[in-house]
């Protein structure tokens, strides 16, 4: 079961003096909000500025410490959070801080080359429902085994883009190396491992990076680690139990992930409450397999990881088909499992319609409004969208549940007053909701009931074809 | 411990000054606890600068991961789909699905009783638009439902067929149900494996549609899809349970519609092991993470005891193709002969990884990569050997 918050334990350690310095008019309210996960207990300044409030900070902080801990990587603005887990599956509570996404690049790249991968990597984006998915991080794997390069490469990334660094090499003496120059960024460290751990201990305190333990298939050796880690004062860990993917190791790799998620969050063992390392990248060390087949098997392995438990990845592909299901998958899965992702019903105009423009009517969901409103716009005419009630799902399944309704539809469309306004009564049904349209027709008296296009891509075309006829 | 690896250590600690500190220093911590106070002075004699040294370097912890299990009061029965001569049908292999006694592919509790299984797309009749790539994949054979069930089991390797009666649509073909049943009986006699025979949606034509073929393959225990709320679902667990086929419950991402329908057929008497729930498959970007939760939640409810959820879980991939991404022509996003398969087969996996056992899919890369994932992950221990994968080596990897 998750770690449940009860705004009382929170409240008795809050001031309780309700100055209101949080945003909120009470402690009370501040202590449910902060129960709720909702907002940080530090935005209660006087409990970490006030010295007499020491005591009830770290009491405070110990309470609301998540079963897998927060890490920081990179320094603000240029930063990313990995980590603070919850609860293992969504509908319990919302995952917080989506999984962040390294791409790698070799300090063997020639300048220009290594330059601009790490650019493309800043500069890629996938616009979707308003937001733009975003990849996260370097990953900079030291293949030269010198440390000039290496830290010539650090040097290069750090001066040319401002995405948080992950320094990749098992040998201490070249990462010291970068560290001296990119160390005041607070690079994710990879890896401490059973032979250098001693090193890799010192040089995380000494820069005050956070640092990846490997112990790839040995999770008794990975706990062990940690432990020792923590006791030497180093919280800011990422595990990395190892991405097996050759034969059916893929399945032990599985197995590991959530062995350590659940051992965190279901029996609370503090040891391996952290944020987890996944590297589908490590595909491409496979001889079996052509380069698309690599990109596939990276992709849908990086989707896989991220379901189980994954806070961070290591990913090579730099290819936009390869990255778009793992960043949509992403946005989907890190949303609140209670509230869909949904538009207000009711009318929307777009462009300037007037009485002779025609009417075109959807669901709610988010997505389909705004693409059917962005297909409209780029068909170039003038047009009301009426947007009906789906219950914040899509068109296709809302009709087949019986959520849309023909006198769903019917209501939406004459609750909008749009029958006075118009001279020629022409709506365009989904062409998802295709079976809807007889009934919607006796529904609605007066208007003609037109089937657009299955996908509203098509909606440019068929206003030129289709519609311009009808009206 | 001995007077033996006591005497050792303090022998090192009179060497000191030459020493890297390297594994004995914690040794001398836990010494402070055990041994004699002489010792114990003896060890703080030896050099004060060295004690912050000793506080710095550490000996690594032995700590131990114990398994996570936990309890479930709760199973999942196995459904066994299709029957052979001797079991009074005419298959000549069965597929059996569910089983599950804890979350999906949680070996460290139990290994998976039976794999996910892949159900490719046949549909009588070539009315519903498909994808340009899917199209491609089955150009040859849309016109011939029997062609198209023989390629997608001998070419693409399907583990069974879904055969989609979309004609019988009243509001398209209206093809009458003894038509149907003749494609049926095609299907059945082109491959040897078992099949799914869906209907079109109409929850009146498709109850006919159902008790029709129902009593025609009577015995061959085939699966049906599906009884949907709106249906007289008394009729439909009667017909099932009379002929001894498997039906598939749809509820729309709507966990207490799958109850009410698991409580409602069941009650009608279809027995508990012929029963499959399909909670609805979102597309990827298009409501998956709904099913996704409702699935989980099925599974976990059903292995937490609640029976009407103790089901094995269909997963209509297929819905995948619903999304622009998986289909449309666009060059910045890449060719969609890669694309679409990778949209679909995402879209799969993550039902897989919330415990669907059953997929409905449509493109034969898709289908691939779904059905050998099911192989893997679903094996009841390791195999290869970790240390020889090497995986340290993706630092250095020349790529």
């Amino acid at each position: 079961m998750p770690k449940i918050l009860r705004p009382l334990d929170v409240y008795k350690l809050l001031p309780q003096t309700n100055c209101g310095k949080c945003g909120e008019s009470t402690c009370m309210a501040f202590a449910a909000r902060v129960a709720d996960r909702a907002v940080d207990v530090k935005l209660c300044t006087p409990l970490l500025e006030d010295p007499k409030f020491k005591g009830k900070l770290q009491s405070v902080l110990e309470l609301v410490r998540p079963p897998v801990k927060d890490v920081t990587i990179g320094v603000p603005p240029n930063h990313v959070v990995v980590g603070n887990k919850v609860v293992m599956y969504r509908h319990e509570l919302t995952w917080y801080n989506p999984t962040a996404i390294a791409i790698d690049v070799t300090d063997e790249m020639d300048e220009k080359a290594l330059i601009d991968r790490a650019k493309a990597v800043e500069a890629f984006v996938f616009e979707r429902i308003g937001q733009p998915l975003r990849l996260n991080m370097i990953a900079l794997r030291c293949t030269s085994g010198t440390p000039e390069k290496f830290a010539k490469a650090s040097d290069l990334i750090s001066k040319n883009v401002s995405l948080p660094l992950m320094l990749c090499s098992y040998d201490p003496n070249i990462m010291e190396e970068a560290l001296i120059i990119v160390g005041n960024k607070r690079p994710l460290i990879y890896a401490a491992t059973r032979d250098n751990w001693r090193d890799m201990l010192e040089l995380a305190s000494k820069y005050k990076c956070p640092v990846a333990i490997s112990a790839p298939g040995d999770l008794n050796l990975l706990k062990s680690l940690a432990a020792t880690f923590v006791d030497a004062g180093l919280e800011d860990l990422i595990l990395d139990p190892g991405t097996f993917v050759r034969g059916d190791s893929l399945a032990e790799t599985l197995n590991m992930f959530t062995m350590l998620r659940r051992a965190a969050i279901e029996k609370e063992d503090k040891a391996v409450g952290f944020p987890l390392l996944a590297v589908p990248a490590a595909v491409w060390m496979e001889a079996e397999g052509s380069e698309d087949e690599k990109k596939m098997m990276e992709s849908y392995i990086a989707s896989i990881l991220m379901t189980r438990f994954a806070d961070l990845m290591v990913m090579h592909s730099l290819d936009f088909w390869a990255l778009m299901p793992v960043l949509v998958w992403r946005q989907n899965v890190y949303t609140d499992p209670r509230v869909p992702p949904s538009v207000k019903p009711g009318v929307y105009e777009i462009g300037k319609p007037g009485e002779m423009s025609p009417v075109f009517v959807t669901g709610n969901f988010a997505l389909t409004y705004f693409l059917v409103k962005g297909d409209i716009e780029n068909s170039k005419i003038d047009a009301y969208l009426v947007v009906a009630d789906s219950e914040g799902i899509s068109v296709e399944s809302s009709v087949a549940g019986r959520r849309l309704t023909a006198e769903k539809f019917a209501d939406a469309i004459k609750s909008s007053g749009l029958d006075k306004k118009l001279k020629k009564k022409v709506v365009v049904l989904p062409g998802r909701a295709a079976r809807l349209s007889g009934e919607l027709e006796e529904l609605l008296p007066g208007w003609k009931v037109l089937v657009g296009p299955r996908d509203s891509s098509g909606i440019p075309d068929y206003a030129e074809k289709v519609l311009k006829k009808e009206l | 411990m001995s007077k033996d690896k006591l005497s050792e250590i303090f022998d090192i600690f009179g060497d000191w000054s030459e020493l890297e500190l390297e594994d004995v220093d914690v040794e001398a911590d836990e010494l402070t606890i055990e041994i004699l106070p002489a010792i114990v002075q003896a060890v703080a004699k030896v050099a004060p600068e060295a004690a912050a040294a000793v506080k710095k370097v550490v000996e690594l912890k032995a700590e131990k991961l114990e398994p996570p299990v936990m309890k479930y009061p709760g199973s999942i029965p196995e459904v066994q789909i299709g029957a052979t001569r001797a079991e009074g049908g005419s298959r000549g292999r069965v597929i059996r699905i569910g089983g599950e006694v804890c979350p999906p592919f949680y070996r460290f509790e139990s290994p998976p009783k039976n794999r996910p299984v892949v159900a490719l797309d046949v549909f009588d009749q070539p009315i519903v638009p498909l994808a340009g790539p899917v199209k491609n994949a089955y150009k040859d054979v849309l016109n011939d439902p029997a062609e198209w069930a023989r390629k997608a089991i001998e070419v693409y390797g399907a583990d069974l067929i879904s055969l989609h009666l979309v004609s019988t649509d009243p509001t398209l073909k209206d093809t009458p149900v003894e038509e149907a049943a003749k494609t049926v009986k095609k299907v059945l006699d082109a491959v040897d494996i078992p099949i799914v025979v869906g209907g079109s949606g109409n929850p009146q034509k498709d109850l006919q549609l159902f008790q029709h073929i129902g009593e025609m393959t009577a015995g061959e225990r085939l699966v049906f899809a599906s009884a949907t709320i709106d249906m007289d679902l008394e009729a439909v667990a009667k017909v099932i349970s009379k002929t001894g086929h498997n039906l598939i419950a749809l509820a729309f991402m709507d966990i207490n519609q799958a109850k009410e329908l698991s409580r409602k057929l069941t009650e009608a008497g279809l027995p508990r092991d012929h029963l499959i729930i399909d909670p609805t498959t979102g597309a990827l970007g298009y409501g998956i993470e709904y099913s996704f939760s409702v699935m989980e939640r099925v599974r976990l409810s059903g292995l937490m005891g609640d029976e009407t959820l103790q089901a094995p879980i269909s997963c209509a991939a297929t819905n995948a193709w619903a999304a622009r991404e998986a289909w449309m022509k666009l060059d910045e996003w890449g060719p969609r002969e890669y694309r679409g398969p990778l949209w679909e087969a995402t879209t799969a996996i993550v039902g897989m990884m919330a415990g669907a056992d059953i997929f409905m899919m449509m493109h034969p890369v898709a289908a691939k990569i779904v059905k050998g994932l099911a192989e893997v992950l679903s094996k009841p221990k390791l195999e290869t050997k970790l240390e020889e994968v090497k995986y340290d080596g993706w630092v250095k990897m020349k790529v």
